[in-house]
């Protein structure tokens, strides 16, 4: 049985390894715990999990494996993946599934929602056998991409609390859960250190030493300061819509650069920079930050590196109101160009390539306004001539 | 050996698992968490309520891996040599033991507790790995083995400033302390301020979850500001009723400098409590 939670956490990328798994049989032999499930799932959370990123995957997998018993565990955090809407889309939902859901907090009211919803959207789509992701269309929400599906979220403890986030668009957070196992990013990674590791060197002052020891006449050790990771950046993401298509590149980035620098800032932005940004994208509508206060909060020698496609239609940038969210007193453009004004070591990293840069216009006004120069591909050589740069 | 929290420490039900399954199977725990909600604390009450000498290691962006082992003061035996020092001939005397060699060393089963880990160096956990796994070292000068009579109870504190290797978490076992919720922050405050007023506190309460929720604080009050606060309030003997009129004359709660450390935060709070006056005097 535990051998099957082991292989289920694997299969939910988890990251756990055997020696974390080893550990935990070994807390059982030595009666670590007393024998009741609920101290058993702490234990088992304790040695597998290690970051609080993975908690609430892992108590998915765990309410999964340990049916029947998972009434003990207080805590659910249900999110409805692609598999199981598509799943849905062929035979609504399985008793089975329908089981599932309740044992995670009965959620009668929710699935009805969801029935409905699908009922719904089998009339409006008559004749057509494709519902999800296909084209850029969403059978929830307001047409927007969404290829990660809907997300049902369950807050806190207690039965019945679910969040239904049927409407608002919900983007997956840019989180940095995407490990660094691709050549291509380690390659990446390593420019930027380079990039990170400009600055005054450290260690012992040997030549300092020696000279000083010649003049006075005695050992005399002449020390300099610490070599510090002084490189200070500014990371503003486009998110959703048109870049859903290149989160896995971003969430690669995102991680590297995460490790990477010690002064690192980031925000979220929509199609183009308006006057607030945000850092915490599920909570988009309700926590922004005004982008004055970003630009007076960092001095001018943060280096800002934008990460977007910057396709979209003109008007979002040059007009107010252009934005398709809200909106927008001042035009896009008016912000970029602060943002070009006050930090002078900018660049603008884009994940599409290069050869469509020229055929979409947004994209050649952005260039206009951040300098031609600036643009670069989210690629190894982008990525590269990005950090010459910033670091120049 | 069991820890099952102090009465000056609330510890929930899963922390208490895993500083156990720490214990048991001697190997470091690692505890990360908000700032201020007590992973520091968690190691002192630990030591306290086991009776284990406490042995503090507290880590900074320049701290070393090496400096918790051993330093070899070797500029010092030069100096000493040239004024022509007897000491200089044993070297022994300029090796300075780190924390971790007297945590090695001590009589009793200490608790050695490593602070803020990702304050130092990105190859600092990675530095460590062997020495906390087999707990033991070797020192090259003096040629010998530095090995842990008894595994020493290690904790282990990080805020999140940097990832910590995948080979270094492995070695570890881990603990999120969640920020607690209503019922456990009243427990926490009972067992800071015993017999405190049920009303100052409901009220006080009230207040800091509602600042906690305010949308872009720059450093949220946590559970280590909410208890300076309720002592100002108590040595200022405030009337709960002062904190429940929400006085709209006075924007922001009394004695906010506990709450509320960065002057931007105070501004921001007191534009939102000027919009929430606007609000109420255009409602009527």
């Amino acid at each position: 049985m535990f051998q099957r939670f082991f292989t289920e956490l694997r299969a939910a990328r988890v990251p756990v390894s055997l020696k974390e798994y080893l550990v935990l049989v070994e807390a059982l032999e030595k009666d670590a715990i007393p024998p009741n499930v609920e101290d058993f799932y702490y234990l088992a959370r304790a040695t597998l999990i290690k970051d609080e990123r993975y908690l609430d995957k892992f108590d998915r997998v765990f309410g999964h494996v340990f049916k029947g018993l998972e009434n003990t565990v207080d805590a659910v955090n249900a999110e409805i993946p692609a598999e199981w809407l598509k799943a849905l889309s062929e035979k609504f939902l399985t008793d089975e599934e329908k089981a599932q859901i309740e044992a995670l907090g009965g959620w009668e009211k929710l699935m009805e929602t969801l029935a409905e919803r699908l009922k719904e959207q089998k009339e409006r789509h008559e004749g057509g056998n494709k519902w999800i992701g296909t084209g850029g269309t969403s059978p929830y929400g307001n047409g927007g991409y969404n290829p990660e599906g809907v997300r049902i979220g369950g807050q806190g403890k207690g039965q019945g609390r679910a969040v239904k986030v049927w409407d608002k668009r919900e983007y997956k957070n840019l989180d940095d859960q995407v490990e660094l196992g691709v050549r291509n990013i380690k390659v990446a990674l390593r420019r930027l250190r380079k990039f990170a590791r400009t600055g005054a060197p450290d260690e012992l002052d040997l030549d300092g030493t020696i000279a000083k020891s010649a003049r006075e006449g005695y050992l005399d050790i002449v020390l300099r300061p610490e070599r510090r990771n002084a490189v200070k950046v500014l990371l503003f993401f486009d998110i959703g819509g048109s870049m859903d298509s290149h989160v896995q590149l971003c969430q690669e980035l995102f991680s590297a650069a995460r490790a990477e620098f010690k002064h690192m800032e980031f925000f979220y932005f929509h199609n183009c920079l308006y006057e607030s940004v945000w850092k915490d994208n599920r909570r988009r509508h309700d926590e922004k930050t005004a982008t004055w206060d970003v630009l007076h909060r960092f001095p001018h020698d943060y280096r800002v590196v934008f990460v977007g496609d910057a396709t979209m239609s003109p008007y979002e940038i040059t007009y107010p109101g252009g934005s398709v969210e809200h909106w927008n007193e001042e035009p896009g453009a008016l912000w970029l160009q602060r943002v070009a004004q006050i930090y002078e070591r900018c660049v603008w990293l884009n994940p599409t390539p290069r050869q469509h840069w020229d055929h979409t216009p947004s994209i050649q006004l952005v260039r206009e306004i951040i300098g031609d120069k600036r643009m670069f591909p989210l690629t190894i050589e982008g990525l590269d001539g990005a950090m010459r740069e910033l670091s120049r | 050996m069991r820890f099952e929290g102090t009465k000056d420490y609330v510890a929930t039900e899963d922390l208490k698992v895993a500083v156990n399954a720490a214990i048991t199977l001697e190997r470091p725990l690692l505890i990360k968490g908000e700032p201020g909600t007590g992973k520091t604390m968690l190691a002192l009450e630990v030591a306290k309520a086991l009776g284990a000498p406490l042995i503090e290691w507290h880590i900074k962006s320049t701290t070393k891996a090496v400096q918790g082992l051993y330093e070899y003061d070797a500029v010092m035996r030069l100096r000493d040599s040239q004024l022509g020092d007897a000491r200089a001939a044993d070297i022994g005397n300029y090796i300075k033991r780190g924390k971790l060699w007297e945590a090695f060393e001590a009589t009793e089963r200490p608790v050695l507790l490593i602070d803020e880990i990702d304050k130092a160096d990105i190859e600092f956990p990675n530095d460590l790995l062997q020495e906390l796994d087999r707990m033991e070292f070797y020192v090259y000068e003096l040629n010998r083995t530095v090995k842990a009579a008894r595994r020493p109870i290690v904790m282990i504190t990080s805020n999140n400033e940097k990832e910590l290797p995948d080979a270094f978490l492995r070695r570890c076992f881990f603990h999120y302390i969640r920020f607690p919720d209503d019922d456990t922050m009243r427990a926490i405050v009972e067992s800071h301020f015993p017999g405190v007023k049920t009303r100052l506190v409901n009220e006080a309460l009230k207040i800091f979850y509602d600042m906690r929720k305010v949308p872009g604080l720059k450093k949220k009050p946590s559970t280590s500001e909410l208890l300076d606060w309720l002592k100002l309030l108590l040595t200022d003997d405030v009337d709960p009723e002062t904190l429940k009129q929400r006085d709209p004359a006075k924007l922001i709660p009394p004695m906010h400098g506990a709450l509320l450390k960065n002057e931007a935060d105070v501004m921001l709070f007191e534009r939102l409590a000027f919009l929430a006056r606007r609000e109420n005097r255009g409602g009527g």
